[in-house]
């Protein structure tokens, strides 16, 4: 928790978009009387901060392999946290990156586990977030390759002809998030009803929930009690 | 019954068998549109498969699934970390500890969190006693749902008495919201060693009675050998794992790969099978109870020599305060943790609030976690955006992803074989759902 200056937000490393960073402020008593101080804290922080060389572990070794196979692909946003690699690819490029991954030797990752979704409605640009989860059964190595896309155009090319194992987490990624999967066989619901309207697990669709009322005193559903982040 | 849309419907109840047969030959046409579930016995909770039939063989099969979908990873978003395990462990209801488990080591992953060695010990207890619970009711209902009815009832009965250990440690049968981030809700009670002698000596007692039974039981093996196949080709295009892959000859498991929760410290072989079908499944599960059954003896010892060490981290911020204890009025906070916070110490009530109602903060990131759950890989994404409550979870179920190959285990093969191809997966829908 730190108080934003100049000098904070110049430490922005260079290439970061600058929605990447959040603000947020206080916990309560914004704007009222409350005088505990709590009002006051701001904190400042990136999501998704990039990680410099080196990388540790086998990390390196897949980076720059990808950067060999690839060389015309941007992959340079890299995110190292908690022993688990994060590569960020650019959408257009996914495809030859998942084969590359698949094909490759030295790569090997025979198994997508899992297709999840983020939503960031902050991110302007880059609300949604594909996140795949391979596995190299040979190598006994992982690695977490990130898609972002943008609410207006959410559009990312399908991982079931490279990864048939997909279908069904893109499936659901489809059904939660609303990401279209370009190339998917039959992207449809697969959780919710087939008529169902809105995409449930976006930040903006609500929880809903019964308010309780109890002598005259109501308590909000979840979604609309106090957060403290 | 006529649709125009469908042309003839036939339905199960109210009617009698033979007009029903009369009137399909009257057609000469051997098609037929079959509606399995949601609401059938062998399906495993509430799966839908359509079947597409030529007579008695399946032409085409579409699994649809969502029919238990309850929304846990959205409601997930609204509560506290700590929160959390109440919501995950209703997931995959048949093996509830490994949801906990996966969830509380990808939170405390983002914690940088090192729990106490015999909050592992107990982990570890809990999941094996949890993997032949679970593969009991496997093995029980996917018998039962062949005829071997005794597979059933015999299962219950072991998986009955590793359910009473779990309710005299933690209060509840299923759904125990026992592991935590940081470590375990509660010890073992005073008489939990011998309780576990009881149910280890029990296992040791009836757990042949399986194989006695089935294993050359010329019926059982003409309904399983060579049934719902699929080889390693296979398994790796629908990403399998678990006794799916393991029937196929590949020895991989998460706990000997990427060992988690000390199990690199235990003694125990895994099973691998080469038949690649439902007979081999079958036999990879009854031999995995025996090692569970081994690693669990290990772990006895373990808490032996554990006794009175913490079994939650010692971090104030993240432990929640009360210790829990049993009392007349079942399972609560202490007496004299209450008597503390309301009667003599402000700062001790205010810490307590804060910590049940705020919870603790978890700083921003992402990490994904995967342990062998019975079924195969089950996988906990959880990111967080550093505040008090998961900004994501996703639990990637390994059901989920096996019901992707029931059409490719099933097309061309009998209908009574759909029936053992998805017992085999052991698919449980309020994982596969959430």
């Amino acid at each position: 928790m730190t108080e934003p200056n100049a000098s904070d937000l110049a430490e922005v490393p260079a290439g970061t978009s600058a929605e990447q960073r959040v603000t947020r402020k206080g916990m309560w008593g914004q704007g009222s009387g409350d005088t505990s101080g709590y009002g006051g804290i701001v904190r400042s922080f990136e999501r998704f901060p990039r990680t410099d060389r080196p990388y540790g572990s086998y990390f390196d070794e897949i980076v720059d392999r990808l950067h060999g196979l690839l060389p015309s692909v941007d992959l340079d946003h890299v995110v190292v946290a908690h022993d688990e690699l994060t590569i960020f690819v650019p959408k257009a490029d996914l495809l030859d990156v998942l084969i590359a991954c698949r094909d490759d030797a030295l790569l090997r990752f025979e198994v997508c586990v899992s297709v999840s979704g983020i939503h960031f409605p902050d991110l302007v640009g880059e609300e949604l977030h594909a996140v795949y989860h391979l596995l190299s059964i040979t190598h006994n190595r992982r690695v977490r390759l990130q898609v972002t896309c943008a609410d207006a155009d959410p559009h990312i090319p399908s991982a079931v002809p490279t990864y048939p194992m997909t279908d069904w987490h893109e499936r659901e990624t489809y059904d939660m998030f609303g990401i279209i999967f370009d190339g998917h066989p039959a992207l449809t619901r697969i959780l919710m009803p087939d008529d169902w309207e809105g995409f449930p697990q976006r930040k903006d669709y609500p929880l809903g929930g019964i308010p309780v009322e109890y002598k005259g005193a109501v308590v909000p559903p979840p979604d609309q009690r106090r957060s403290y982040s | 019954m006529t649709d125009e849309s469908v042309g003839t419907v036939y339905v199960a109840q109210g009617g009698d068998w033979d007009e029903i047969v009369r009137g399909q030959a009257d057609r000469g046409d051997e098609k037929i549109v079959i509606n399995m579930g949601p609401q059938h016995p062998s399906t495993h909770g509430v799966l839908r498969l359509i079947l597409e039939m030529d007579g008695e063989t399946v032409t085409s099969l579409r699994p649809a699934i969502g029919f238990l979908h309850t929304g846990i990873e959205k409601n997930m978003e609204y509560r506290t970390f700590a929160q959390g395990s109440t919501f995950v462990t209703r997931m995959d209801y048949v093996a509830p500890i490994f949801n906990e488990v996966a969830y509380c080591l990808a939170v405390e992953k983002l914690l940088d969190m090192k729990v106490p060695e015999r909050a592992d010990v107990i982990r570890v207890l809990f999941m094996e006693l949890n993997r032949i619970a679970s593969h009991l009711v496997a093995v029980g209902t996917g018998g039962m749902e062949i005829g071997a009815l005794t597979m059933m009832t015999i299962g219950f009965r072991e998986r009955e008495m590793i359910l009473d250990f779990f309710e005299a440690v933690c209060g509840t049968r299923m759904n125990h919201a026992y592991i935590r981030p940081g470590g375990v809700a509660i010890d073992l009670p005073d008489d939990g060693l011998p309780r576990l002698k009881g149910v280890i000596d029990w296992l040791h007692k009836h757990l042949w009675e399986y194989g006695a039974f089935c294993n050359e039981n010329p019926i059982f093996k003409g309904r399983m050998k060579g049934v719902a196949t699929l080889n390693l080709t296979q398994c790796m295009v629908y990403g399998a794992s678990g006794p799916v892959l393991r029937a196929a000859g590949y020895p991989w498991d998460l706990r000997k790969s990427q060992p988690y929760c000390g199990y690199e410290t235990y003694d125990f072989d895994v099973i691998t099978w080469d038949t690649n079908d439902a007979y081999g499944r079958f036999r990879i599960r009854l031999a995995e109870m025996f090692e569970s059954l081994k690693i669990v003896e290990q772990c006895y010892d373990r808490l032996e020599a554990t006794t009175g060490q913490p079994v939650m981290v010692e971090d104030p911020k993240y432990a929640l305060p009360g210790q829990l204890t049993v009392g007349a009025d079942g399972q609560g906070n202490s007496n004299e943790h209450i008597k503390h916070i309301m009667g003599s110490s402000m700062e001790a009530l205010i810490h307590h609030f804060k910590t049940v109602t705020e919870g603790f903060r978890v700083p921003a990131g992402q990490a994904y976690v995967a342990i062998e759950s019975p079924k195969g890989e089950l996988g906990c994404h959880v990111v967080s955006d550093g505040g008090t409550r998961p900004y994501r979870v996703h639990m990637r179920d390994p059901g989920f992803n096996h019901l992707q190959a029931a059409p490719a285990m099933c097309e061309g093969a009998m209908i009574s074989d759909v029936v053992v191809a998805v017992a085999s997966l052991d698919p449980v829908l309020g994982g596969v759902d959430r």
